[in-house]
């Protein structure tokens, strides 16, 4: 048998309050793809830090190819043969393809030479992509691609992925993976990081699964139950959301070919898009990033005001009333982004709380703040979501991603809305965490009240819906009942194809 | 090896300790400064912090200076620390205050000589409102035109201190002064002079302007909705839209207080302790008012305190300048210095220092 790629031995690192890593260790083979399992905050992204030369482990040893192996930044990480793609891209939109991936190398050669093996490594790998297109223009998969394309050119030896698919269609996940194999094929080892149990099933050889920083446990993926895997990973057992026939009642929230600009040079305009949602009813919202997504919510919220005639509540016209105003008549949101938009970083849970209930649960009088009513408002959200936190004193970048998630949809739950808006209520967050949002979304319908799920997550809106449509470039699909639905199907709509019946054929 | 670390919560404890060490730190480093000119470090620290306040010879005079000089920079600071803590900087408080100023005084001008009860209310909302325009200019801007209110509200100071020149020589000059630039001394016009309210104490309206701001600013910032509207639009300007808070509304609000206030500090200044409208009026209240807001760490209290220690080291500055002959310019530093490690220490609020973990993995051979 040949030697491991890359051996990682008593891994350890910890931050002041927390232990990020203690004590991990494990294998990389040659020609592997190793899935690096893990709930939020269990340490996955340390690991991968500090194979990557971004951060220094307290104690342990990495051994790289039979050496001792130690980087202190990136760039010795890279000579050494790993090259990692982000979940975040680092890419400028103004600047072609080219001149992206001659932007991040060390030596860049001439564009015209450099063009030709971008052609070539896209062709051997199987990524379309053509070298003079400006990347402002590419759709998230094309970025990712872009990325990837950054990395191979380094002929790595190691390939590290943080959450890949979480930006791409179906379609798009068929064509990565179709790659990732053939990279695997030709040798390149994989560390491939996610929490996307039916992805890690169907393309892993091996997985390791951390939970609180530390090692517990490795699996062969394919012959371990997607089940048994999120328990590992949870250290406890799941409960699925349940879900009961429910009668539907009234239309509530009505919008009839609405229109709007977007608030970000870079956002997608709303081009009529016309929905209704009855009481008793979830409606899912797919669709891949940045096809209008934020500015639906923030349209539906007050942030985007629009014109008359475009949103109406219970039959009343709400369109151009700002946020304060939709939330006493009982339109409530949680936008997709949790620090910054969703809530306050610096700010303490208590203020936070006070943030977007203000109105609704009376917090304030004559103007003037009730901070106890409030602080007992912060304390119910905490004990009712279970939410991990010492007190309501804590900034809110103190909590990690679930757990903030969790604040943030039940500080709107709590509210009582007739509708309720979310855009991503899961995204990030673990398993648990994710059932507990999704039931608690589930018994809002079933207590007759109106909800919109706006995600990415196809399973999640196949789980948890009445109806669906999908969001493509600003434009909204018809709705189809979610019962009628595949994941093919959706990948069809989110794609553009609006009318199924033609898609089917 | 050193590295900072940000810190998962703000360190309470740092807030609080990080004025006291800045202060310390200013003492060693300007003691250095004041060593190095071949002044003795020791005495002229004790004359700047400590003569003003208990030297028999001089504190009589300039324990009651103390509050006249904190007055203008904690009524200024006040209001800049609210638009600080929005996110809205205007650093032209100097030219609101000259503003203020000429429409206070020129209010009393207009119906000199008259004596009546309203004069001085109305020369103390004309300068509210005089400053309060002066504001609005930038905030217009920023909001019809997204113009960077720094520079705007900054350049106008410059415009502001041309209309003092020419009204020092022009509309408000004195007519019975024989020609020489300044209005009339309004010291001399009864209804018209800040005076002081008990005899001696040198407390005069801006003093009791500038306490009662502090503690509406108090109300306002930490109990009222306006204010936390105020500190979310400062720290999460997208959370502050989905809260539904108005950033233009807050623009015009925080740049219409501070200019309000400032203008106030200008009237009672020219009221009361400079007496008249000249070119020299503008001695830079509105500039070192914000180094006073954010040694208050624009805490209302704080702001109280800073204001108080600035308004210190201005006294025991001219004192030291007076007795050990120190320059000009070394008490400027000085106040910089102060100002300087103030900043540094904040980091340490929102960062800790540690030193790096000893490497335990040894470097590929």
């Amino acid at each position: 048998m040949t030697p491991p790629l890359l051996t990682l031995t008593g891994l350890t690192k910890s931050y002041p309050g927390v232990v990020a890593n203690e004590d991990v260790s494990l294998t990389i083979a040659r020609g592997e793809v190793h899935a690096l399992l893990g709930e939020n905050g269990a340490g996955k992204s340390t690991l991968v830090k500090m194979i990557y030369g971004l951060v220094t482990p307290d104690a342990g040893q990495m051994v790289l190819n039979g050496k001792a192996f130690s980087p202190d930044k990136p760039s010795t990480a890279r000579t050494a043969g790993i090259a990692m793609v982000f979940q975040h891209f680092s890419l400028f939109g103004a600047l072609s393809v080219a001149e992206n991936i001659a932007l991040g190398m060390e030596n860049p050669p001439k564009m015209r030479a450099l063009a030709q093996q971008i052609s070539k490594v896209s062709d051997q790998f199987g990524l379309p992509l053509d070298p003079s297109r400006i990347v402002g223009d590419l759709s998230a998969g094309e970025r990712q691609r872009v990325e990837i394309i950054r990395c191979l050119l380094q002929d790595p030896k190691l390939l590290i992925m943080d959450e890949p698919t979480s930006v791409l269609t179906p379609q798009e996940v068929d064509i990565l993976f179709e790659t990732l194999r053939k990279l695997r094929d030709a040798g390149t080892s994989i560390l491939y990081i996610s929490h996307k149990l039916e992805e890690i099933r169907a393309l892993c050889d091996t997985a390791t699964v951390l939970r609180r920083g530390k090692n517990v446990g490795t699996c062969v993926p394919r012959d371990t139950s997607a089940r048994d895997m999120a328990e590992l990973m949870v250290g406890t057992r799941l409960h699925d959301p349940e879900r009961r026939d429910r009668p539907k009642g009234a239309t509530v929230l009505d919008v009839t070919n609405l229109s709007a600009a977007s608030h970000s040079a870079f956002g997608t305009s709303l081009k009529n898009v016309s929905l209704s949602v009855c009481k008793g009813e979830i409606l899912g919202i797919g669709g891949v990033a940045g096809n209008g997504q934020d500015e639906l919510l923030a349209a539906l919220s007050g942030e985007i005001r629009t014109k008359r005639g475009m949103i109406s509540l219970d039959g009343r016209d709400v369109g151009h009333l700002p946020p304060t105003s939709r939330r006493a008549l009982g339109t409530l949101s949680a936008p997709e982004e949790r620090l910054g938009h969703a809530a306050a970083p610096d700010m303490s849970l208590m203020e936070n709380a006070f943030l977007s209930a203000a109105t609704r649960k009376a917090l304030t009088s004559l103007g003037f703040a009730n901070w106890g009513k409030t602080r007992g408002y912060a304390d119910e959200i905490i004990a009712r979501f279970d939410v991990r936190t010492p007190n309501n004193q804590v900034a809110a970048r103190a909590l990690s991603g679930g757990n903030l998630q969790k604040f943030v949809v039940g500080r709107e739950i709590l509210q009582d809305p007739d509708v309720l808006v979310v855009n991503q209520p899961t995204w990030g967050v673990d398993a648990s965490a994710a059932a507990a949002i999704r039931q608690a979304l589930l018994d809002m319908a079933d207590a007759g009240k109106a909800v919109v799920v706006i995600s990415q997550d196809l399973d999640e809106l196949l789980e948890i819906t009445d109806r669906f449509c999908a969001l493509n470039e600003g434009r909204l699909s018809a709705s189809v009942p979610t019962t009628e639905l595949s994941v093919e199907k959706i990948g069809l709509m989110l794609g553009g194809a609006h009318d199924l019946e033609t898609a089917n054929v | 090896m050193y590295k900072l670390e940000k810190r998962p919560n703000p360190s309470n404890l740092w807030a609080y300790l990080t004025p006291f060490l800045a202060l310390i730190a200013t003492m060693i480093a300007g003691g250095i400064m004041f060593w190095m000119l071949g002044k003795p470090p020791v005495d002229a620290i004790r004359t700047i912090f400590w003569d003003p306040l208990f030297n028999e010879q001089f504190a009589a005079y300039s324990r009651p200076q103390l509050l006249v000089k904190a007055a203008p920079l904690i009524l200024i600071a006040i209001g800049l620390s609210i638009g600080f803590k929005a996110g809205v900087w205007n650093i032209g408080a100097e030219g609101q205050y000259v503003i203020g100023a000429l429409c206070g005084a020129a209010v009393a001008l207009a119906v000199y000589p008259l004596e009546a009860w309203w004069i001085f209310p109305a020369m103390v909302t004309a300068g509210a409102v005089g400053g309060f325009m002066w504001g609005m200019i930038p905030a217009i801007l920023k909001i019809k035109l997204g113009t960077n209110e720094i520079l705007v509200s900054l350049m106008l100071v410059y415009v502001a201190l041309e209309l003092l020149s020419s009204m020092s020589v022009g509309v408000l000059r004195n007519p019975d002064g024989n020609g020489f630039p300044g209005s009339r001394n309004l010291q001399q016009y009864a209804s018209a002079h800040n005076a002081e309210i008990w005899q001696g104490s040198s407390v005069h309206w801006g003093v009791v302007a500038a306490f009662s701001a502090v503690v509406l600013a108090y109300v306002l910032m930490s109990k009222h909705r306006l204010g936390f509207q105020i500190k979310l639009a400062g720290a999460a300007p997208k959370a502050a839209r989905f809260a539904g808070v108005n950033p233009h509304v807050i623009t015009a609000v925080c740049l219409g207080i501070s200019g309000a206030l400032a203008g106030m500090a200008g009237m009672f200044e020219v009221a009361g302790p400079a007496g008249q409208v000249s070119i020299d009026f503008a001695s830079g209240y509105g500039f070192t008012a914000i180094i006073v807001a954010f040694l208050g760490r624009l805490n209302p209290w704080g702001i109280l305190a800073a204001g108080l220690l600035m308004s210190l080291t201005y006294i025991g500055g001219e004192l030291a300048q007076f007795i050990i002959g120190l320059p000009a310019s070394a008490i400027s530093a000085f106040q910089g210095m102060l100002l300087f490690f103030l900043l540094a220490g904040e980091l340490l609020v929102n960062y800790r220092i540690r030193r790096a973990a000893p490497r335990t993995v040894k470097e590929a051979a």
